[in-house]
């Protein structure tokens, strides 16, 4: 078996997608610095093609991801956001009803003609199922985020955003999207992908999902991140940033993280912080600094006259 | 390799991590991409196939960090023993025994894999229990071929003196040191395997257990308690919100339809569907919270609480003697303690089922409309006073539903002071309710009773 596994690895794919430690280096590369956890799971992702479900706080790029993936891959990407009450004719296809009827109504007096000498009314029946099928062709099919991605010939990267936020309903007809890439249209037949797209859902967990999607799903939680860690997305995110206020800035973050907040800061928060401080010149944390662009890390009101008068004990903390 | 994998899924299993043939597959695709060089690789990959929630990642860690580490085998060199280095005699006298042979020179990898292959043989991977612990030690000790080493020493003793003495020490020591390696390896198959089924069974007797019993709950099985009431609201939650939402789809809707399609020169081009209006049940809850019910009225009121995704609207009420409404005790309080702030305010009055009655109509009737089901919950002694049946025949036509969940036998309900069989005429279901097994079952036909099929 040992033997089989070092074949398969040397015929695996070079480039990006050929180890952990490559996909870690370019998904560097393009912006987003990945725990090695995230660089595993993408890598089994893209060779045993199956899709990832990613879940995680608020903030923490789930959604970055997939698009620093992409853009890795030089992929085309294929965003569909869920909402409560999303449903195949938004997601999938769905016919130019507007296209049809207005077609319909232009070419009225050409299928008057046409039907005109039809010997009986049969023949005329005969005549009209023909042309039916004119109107649900192609050229009349408006085609949605799943279909786009399906016929993405070259391959692509699906993302299917917060898939907590639709209903169970929607969920069991992802199914057969991600297990078989391939999906059913009653009136053209079967879909099926060329090169299969490289999924990703997203979930913030408002809603526990059902165990068959998750089933069909390589699963990875990113978790907020180390100070280290953090620094280092900053420094990516940030150009320009002075390494001391980014140690200072991490820092106060993650002692803030510590606290019992109602939303505690992730790192979109940090790095929104971190730019801000960059535009108002700053080069190291001060208590007023910190007490008028607190708004930027913290999104509750509660939450931030809690922390207001902390400030200075929490930067002294370290 | 394949064997390995399919123990440690059972591990995980052990340890309430969902493992599917699916998933099993999937793991062993992913095992045989990222080969077993690298450690950290092949965790993560696992994780990845395996662990589908924050949970389930961290009891994978568990899991796998235990069983993973093969807690080497280490035996002391032969030459640190008291005797020195075995002799050339010695070693002849144990030619027969394998073990004996690797545990006087030192040879853990032997030792170690005689210990996994008597193992297998002994079968401690199926341990269900901790009292099986010590027989299936002893057991693979037997496997491993203990008693050749034993029947050895009883040979070196009977030699005559000073020749077999020192082999017979020696080899003592062997069997002290291999009887404690033994022990921790059947502990960790424990602590992989049953540890969690240990929890399982004792979940299982808890359902059943009664809860007015005489002491009431034991404050150790209490936490196990609430947190069972809860999950298993959570089940019911999650079923009926699935069915309240297939019900919204009804029958074409042929007026909306056309009214609709006057908009396209009469073609049906947007289709209109009837809508079900589904009412989610709105739930009174009337509890006595006299000494013999209170504990089930507390697993009651957190049962009703954790429903809160598929009910309404929930009003709880609390009684002994008087009558009050406890739904701020337990929105500041929380279920845990609701019931003893209860207490504090209206305990220890004699319970006067009555007065309770009269005290709920004269204040909350107007609660009460043909979608409110109302729960009563108490023993039905009245210690004598008027029960009012007047007030329960209002209470009765008012609502949807009058459900009665009674700790007591149906046998008791009737006699002394229970006017539990003249309350009864006016309930829809009147139950015996003293487990929780008893509880959920009730409270599912409360839930299913509104979910039109």
């Amino acid at each position: 078996m040992t033997l089989s596994t070092t074949a398969a690895n040397s015929a695996a794919p070079a480039g990006p997608l050929g180890s952990v430690e490559a996909l870690i280096a370019g998904l560097g590369g393009v912006g987003y610095i990945a725990s090695r956890r995230i660089a595993t799971a993408l890598y089994m992702a893209a060779n045993l093609q199956k899709p990832i479900l990613v879940e995680g706080s608020a903030g923490v790029g789930k959604t970055e991801l997939a698009l620093s993936t992409a853009t890795l891959l030089g992929l085309p990407l294929i965003r569909m956001q869920c909402y409560e009450g999303l449903d195949e004719s938004k997601a999938l296809y769905e016919w130019k009803y507007g296209k049809q009827l207005l077609y319909t109504q232009i070419l009225k007096d050409r299928m008057g003609e046409q039907l005109a000498d039809a010997p009986n009314m049969e023949a005329a029946m005969d005549r009209l199922h023909g042309m039916g099928d004119l109107f649900f062709s192609e050229p009349f099919l408006e085609p949605r985020p799943l279909m786009k991605a399906l016929r993405e010939d070259d391959g692509c990267v699906l993302l299917i955003d917060e898939v907590d936020k639709s209903d169970e309903a929607f969920e069991a007809f992802l199914l057969e999207v991600l297990s078989a890439y391939q999906v059913s249209v009653p009136e053209l037949g079967v879909l099926k992908a060329k090169t299969p797209p490289l999924v990703f859902l997203t979930s913030n967990n408002v809603r526990d999902l059902g165990d068959a999607l998750k089933r069909r799903c390589l699963h990875l939680h990113i978790p907020l991140p180390e100070a280290a860690l953090e620094e280092r997305i900053v420094a990516s995110r940030v150009p320009g940033i002075e390494a001391t206020l980014t140690r200072e800035l991490v820092g106060f973050v993650q002692s803030l993280r510590t606290l019992d907040l109602r939303k505690a800061p992730s790192i979109s928060e940090t790095v929104d912080w971190a730019r801000a401080l960059v535009l108002l010149h700053a080069d190291s944390l001060s208590a007023d600094l910190v007490r008028d662009t607190l708004n930027v890390i913290l999104k509750f009101e509660q939450d931030i006259t809690a922390i207001e008068p902390q400030v200075v004990e929490l930067l002294h903390r370290r | 390799m394949q064997h390995t994998l399919e123990q440690f899924f059972r591990a995980l299993r052990a340890a309430d991590v969902r493992v599917s043939p699916a998933e099993a597959i999937d793991a062993s695709r992913a095992v045989t991409v990222t080969g077993f060089a690298d450690r950290t690789l092949f965790k993560d990959a696992l994780c990845a196939t395996l662990a589908k929630s924050a949970e389930e990642v961290d009891r994978f860690e568990q899991v796998f960090e235990t069983f993973f580490a093969r807690d080497e085998v280490s035996l002391p060199p032969p030459s640190a023993s008291p005797q020195g280095e075995p002799s050339e005699a010695d070693m002849a006298r144990v030619a027969e025994s394998p073990l004996a042979q690797a545990m006087l020179s030192g040879d853990s990898t032997a030792v170690q894999q005689s210990m996994e292959e008597a193992a297998a043989r002994a079968g401690v991977a199926d341990i269900r229990l901790s009292t099986q612990r010590s027989r299936l030690t002893r057991r693979m000790l037997e496997e491993m071929g203990l008693e050749e080493i034993e029947a050895i020493i009883a040979g070196a003793r009977r030699l005559p003196e000073g020749e077999g003495q020192g082999l017979a020490d020696r080899l003592e020591g062997a069997r002290r040191d291999l009887f404690e390696l033994a022990q921790a390896y059947v502990a960790r198959q424990h602590d992989l395997y049953a540890a969690g089924s240990g929890r399982e069974l004792r979940e299982e007797r808890l359902i059943r257990k009664q809860i007015n019993a005489d002491g009431g709950v034991d404050p150790v099985d209490y936490q196990l308690m609430q947190g069972l009431v809860k999950k298993m609201a959570k089940r019911l939650a999650a079923k009926y919100s699935r069915r309240r939402r297939a019900a919204q789809r009804g029958h074409l809707d042929v007026r909306k339809t056309l009214r609709r399609s006057m908009a396209y020169g009469g073609v049906p081009f947007q289709v209109e569907w009837k809508v079900k209006k589904v009412d989610k049940p709105s739930i009174v809850a009337i509890c006595d919270v006299s000494k013999s019910v209170a504990a089930a009225a507390q697993f009651l009121l957190t049962f009703l609480y954790s429903l809160n995704e598929v009910v309404d609207r929930m009003d709880a009420f609390a009684f002994s003697g008087r009558l009050i409404s406890v739904n701020d005790i337990l929105d500041d309080h929380g279920v845990e303690q609701a019931i003893f702030k209860v207490l504090q305010e209206i305990g220890f009055q004699q319970t006067d089922y009555g007065r309770a009655l009269q005290d709920f109509s004269e204040e909350h009737l107007d609660r009460l409309d043909r979608r409110t089901t109302v729960i009563f919950l108490g023993d039905g002694r009245s210690n004598f006073a008027d029960p009012r049946l007047d007030l329960m025949r209002q209470i009765h036509d008012r609502s949807r539903a009058v459900i009665w969940l009674n700790p007591e036998p149906e046998s008791y309900w009737g006699q002394g002071d229970s006017v539990m069989n003249r309350y009864a005429r006016f309930c829809h279901v009147a139950k015996q309710c003293a487990t929780l097994e008893q509880l959920e079952r009730i409270i599912e036909d409360v839930l299913r009773s509104y979910v039109p099929h």
